[in-house]
């Protein structure tokens, strides 16, 4: 079994972004997404205010 | 060690003494205050600030899951389904370590954070990432999979082009696995505390348009104040 789902990876490799001779897979391009959108987020989103401040 | 009574002051030698130093050396640069503050900044309440802490809590997981894994072992981690369990949150843990370090240094890299004496600060940040990416290539090493065997043959071949293939050989399980279960996490673990206690004895560093205001010149000024006393 294990070396079957090996083979399935082998044989199924994630689909590539290739713009010139820049090249990322798929999943590698969302988690770079990921961390930008989260990036982004952390300095546009307001942080909650303490109760004591007005 | 030298024995007194402590009604006496203390004598010329006493003084020089390396534990007489360090204490003077700590109490200067971390007083207890400084080493566990109860306010911050009012520039902190941000959520760019959060990442640092969030990475931390990261590796924690990290370190915890990794512990039980060496413990246990592969026949337990690869058979077991709590096993299976714990080799994902380990995985995982890493996969949201990485996440938040890295936008941790976009964050501080874009308000330069090395302004304000804070250079050495910078310094074992970087020093941290490159041992953690050490340290996560290891860990791909000693999966004992298929997977780990084809990551140490390509990668064999692009560390011997490029000329430390004789000092690190990726094809060296019993190498890869010491360095990741012993050395790397205690380097990495070791600079992690001096960079935390690196942010506590330089404080958080204030954004840019803050630093440049009335406010902001006047903070930098007390606080070189205070290095030159």
């Amino acid at each position: 079994m294990i070396a079957s789902s090996v083979l399935a990876v082998a044989e199924n490799p994630p689909p590539y972004l290739s713009v010139g001779v820049f090249s990322v897979s798929v999943p590698n391009a969302i988690i770079i997404g990921v961390m930008l959108a989260l990036f982004v987020l952390a300095i546009v989103v307001p942080f909650p205010k303490d109760k004591d401040q007005s | 060690m030298t024995m007194t009574d402590p009604e006496t002051s203390t004598s010329a030698a006493e003084n020089d003494m390396w534990t007489a130093k360090l204490r003077r050396s700590w109490e200067k640069n971390l007083p207890p205050d400084k080493l566990l503050p109860d306010r911050q900044p009012a520039y902190v309440a941000s959520w760019i600030y959060v990442f640092g802490v969030a990475t931390i809590a990261a590796l924690v997981v990290v370190f915890a899951s990794g512990l039980v894994l060496t413990l246990e072992g592969p026949s337990w981690y690869h058979v077991s389904s709590v096993g299976l369990f714990v080799n994902s949150l380990h995985f995982w843990s890493v996969q949201l370590f990485f996440i938040f370090m890295v936008v941790h240094l976009w964050g501080k890299f874009w308000m330069a954070a090395w302004r304000g004496r804070r250079a050495m600060t910078w310094i074992t940040g970087v020093v941290c990432f490159l041992g953690s990416v050490g340290t996560a290539f290891t860990g791909y090493l000693i999966q004992s999979n298929f997977d780990s065997q084809w990551i140490a043959s390509e990668a064999k071949d692009g560390l011997n082009a490029v000329g430390i293939g004789a000092f690190f050989d990726t094809e060296n399980y019993g190498q890869a696995l010491l360095l990741h279960v012993a050395f790397l996490p205690l380097v990495v673990g070791f600079i992690v505390i001096i960079h935390v206690l690196l942010v506590r004895k330089h404080g958080v560093v204030p954004p840019l348009d803050y630093a440049e205001s009335a406010a902001g010149q006047e903070a930098a000024a007390a606080a070189n104040a205070e290095v030159s006393n």
